[in-house]
């Protein structure tokens, strides 16, 4: 009777191709709907009501005050350009800092050489977000490692700590390995033979490295660029710990209104902002070829 | 190419679906502008103590569950105790909100979220009855406006206490006499102050000081001239800031680094870093200070209330009130807790103002939600949701 079965179920699949898409297609489909889609739907639809301004109790009735607030008071819009302007200082950074990298380990650096250097990329990315962000406090603060070794040789003695240029420094450092991991890919996957050939057809170094190399690296960048320039956008643990007095950024504006404000509506509004910065970076990275790169 | 088009127009079409579906029935809540009786009343309140669910939830300040008088508690009623910590008020009407249906018992809440509670229906009624150490509390906190509405009592008084002003020793020889200091451009990035809207209501009791023409008598209950001369102190102090501090544990590095070296504080914030070693100390300016009343406020939905009434009878015990005020440096609502701090620690009565006469109690400004309805019967005060815009602008 089973076998039966089993055998029928199995010629009907045989038999009609798309109910085996159906099949195989649906509980992935159906995950992505649910816990994804679904998610973003109830964000949205969260972000036109409002909560009574005593009990914070969220009342459904549907309005645009909390869109309206964000364009229209100033505040928000200093600290959505404080974001972005921190975003794409970061993401600079570590293309500055992971293109010669990444090409010291794609092009010069030894197997062995390399593998070693792979792996110390890699390593900080098994440690806790939270204790890099408190070494950074300890390497930083007053009576922290930087300023003891600055007093040690007679320099004048640096208070980063808890200020902007901290948290560019301690962002830069997380996010590193995300940038040069791509970078090193596409590097990779150049051929020596292109570098030699630009060579001897008489172009110079520097002229090989902008028409030739840059042109094919730029996918692998912008694929890097994407990481650095999210984690940067969504995050707010690190303004929270190192940030100063100016460490408003959009993710301590969710997170103060959701918690502390006790508005979720308004930080759904809110989310949302990031969501459509990172819309328009991921077009513009499509643009770029990112996503031939991943 | 087809097959994509496909999946886009399947995607899309489905995503029209969710919307419609979670588009929810559009329930019409009224926003209580007007505040009539809070939502829960007392019909469902016990007259005795079961036996103990076996676990207890509390929401509470940093300090306020600490082992030497948790695990006591635990032996004597078998109820575990687990500890959600929260950094301000409002995070704790938010926790309530979202999770007070059902998960939390107890939340330690202080005056400024007491009402807010209270109206939110996210809390009920509490039976004094079977917390018979209130008795021995001081008349002022026995039926507070705070936690009381109409004789119908929502909390019991828990402990209070000034919000200092937190200084370094070394940068100043002798205590500063004026909150003037953190105003001061002189200590332009030492300061750090608290990431809480209700720090407008510190502003305000300088100003209510240094410019009398304002004409503040309550910091929580301000006119919209009164209130933007506030805001406006506090816009000017922004570049004195170093941190807006949100948790106590963000303060005490600040000053055990250096980094800050005046501040508004908790005196647990002192007490810690002087257990530490540090060299700091805190002190009460010319001006006054605002101050806390916290009550433990006992969650609608409850899943342990007899644990949570057998917490409310411990905590309101003479030793574990003693206990709690030398920890946290706070001091306790029980009377009858002075002899015993005096035991725990030498001099301990006085140094908290345990057994400081009723005059005292009234030099402090005890936090209380800001509603536009104020005592002088003219309702033209500024209101919560004000104050929090306000705060969002001055932290910026």
């Amino acid at each position: 009777m089973l076998d039966q079965l089993q055998r029928g179920a199995g010629a009907a699949l045989w038999r009609r191709p798309w109910l085996r898409a159906v099949a195989t297609l649906s509980p992935p489909l159906l995950w992505f709907l649910i816990i994804y889609l679904a998610s973003l739907v109830a964000l949205l639809v969260t972000a036109f009501f409002q909560v009574d301004a005593l009990t914070g109790n969220i009342v459904y009735q549907w309005t645009g005050s909390n869109f309206s607030q964000l364009f229209t008071q100033s505040v928000y819009a200093t600290i959505i350009w404080r974001t972005v302007l921190m975003a794409v200082m970061v993401t600079v950074t570590d293309v500055i800092i992971a293109l010669p990298f990444a090409f010291f380990l794609a092009k010069i650096a030894s197997p062995r050489t390399r593998q070693w250097f792979v792996a110390l990329t890699l390593l900080p990315l098994w440690a806790s977000y939270l204790a890099k962000v408190y070494a950074w406090i300890n390497i930083l603060s007053d009576k922290g490692v930087l300023p003891a070794i600055e007093r040690s040789i007679g320099l004048p003695v640096t208070h980063l700590a808890y200020s902007t240029a901290a948290m560019w420094l301690v962002f830069s450092y997380l996010w590193l390995p995300f940038m040069i991991m791509p970078v090193y890919g596409a590097l990779e996957r150049v051929p020596d033979s292109l570098l030699e050939a630009s060579a001897d057809l008489g172009a110079r170094p520097w002229f090989t490295l902008r028409r030739v190399l840059w042109p094919l690296v730029l996918p692998g960048v912008v694929a890097g660029s994407i990481f650095t320039f999210s984690l940067t956008l969504g995050d707010f643990i690190t303004p929270l710990l190192i940030g100063g007095s100016n460490a408003n950024f959009i993710g301590n504006a969710i997170y103060d209104s959701a918690l502390n404000g006790g508005n979720l509506p308004f930080a759904a509004a809110l989310a949302f902002v990031s969501i459509a910065i990172m819309a328009v970076y991921l077009v513009a990275a499509r643009f770029f070829g990112a996503f031939e790169a991943l | 190419m087809n097959y994509h088009v496909r999946t886009r127009r399947l995607v899309v079409a489905s995503a029209i679906a969710l919307l419609a579906a979670t588009a929810l029935p559009a329930v019409t809540l009224s926003a209580s502008a007007s505040l009539g009786t809070p939502p829960t009343q007392s019909d469902r309140t016990p007259t005795s103590i079961g036996k103990g669910e076996g676990s207890l939830n509390l929401i509470a300040w940093e300090g306020y569950a600490q082992p030497q008088w948790v695990k006591p508690f635990t032996a004597q009623t078998g109820c575990q105790v687990n500890v959600k910590y929260a950094g301000s008020s409002s995070e704790m009407v938010s926790l309530m909100n979202h999770g007070g249906g059902g998960q939390y018992d107890l939340v330690s809440a202080s005056g400024d979220a007491d009402l807010r509670l209270i109206y939110g229906g996210d809390v009920r009624p509490v039976n004094m009855a079977l917390v018979p150490a209130t008795k021995n509390f001081h008349p002022f906190l026995q039926a507070p406006s705070f936690n009381t509405i109409n004789g119908v009592h929502y909390g019991v008084s828990y402990e209070f206490g000034p919000n200092v002003l937190l200084y370094s020793k070394s940068a100043y020889a002798k205590a500063p006499t004026s909150w003037s200091v953190i105003y001061n451009k002189a200590n332009k990035g030492k300061v750090t102050i608290p990431n809480n809207p209700i720090q407008i209501a510190d502003a305000a009791l300088y100003l209510s000081k240094t410019t009398p023409s304002l004409g503040i008598t309550d910091p929580y209950e301000l006119t919209q001239t009164q209130f933007n001369a506030a805001v406006s102190l506090l816009k000017a102090e922004h570049p004195l800031v170093k941190k807006y501090w949100d948790l106590a544990s963000q303060e005490i590095s600040l000053f055990q680094n250096g980094t800050t070296t005046v501040g508004a504080a908790w005196p647990y914030q002192t007490n810690t870093l002087v257990a530490a070693g540090a060299k700091v100390a805190d002190t009460i300016p010319s001006e006054g200070a605002t101050g806390w009343a916290d009550s433990w406020l006992l969650a609608t939905n409850a899943p342990h209330p007899n644990c949570a009434y057998k917490w409310m009878n411990y905590v309101s015990t003479p030793l574990v009130q003693a206990q709690e005020a030398l920890y946290f440096g706070e001091t306790p609502a029980n009377t009858q807790a002075c002899a015993y701090m005096d035991k725990l620690q030498k001099g301990g009565c006085a140094a908290y103002h345990a057994n400081a006469p009723e005059s005292y109690f009234a030099t402090i400004k005890f936090w209380k939600t800001p509603l536009p309805t104020c005592d002088n019967g003219q309702n033209n005060c500024v209101n919560f949701t004000q104050w929090q815009q306000a705060w969002t602008q001055i932290v910026g």
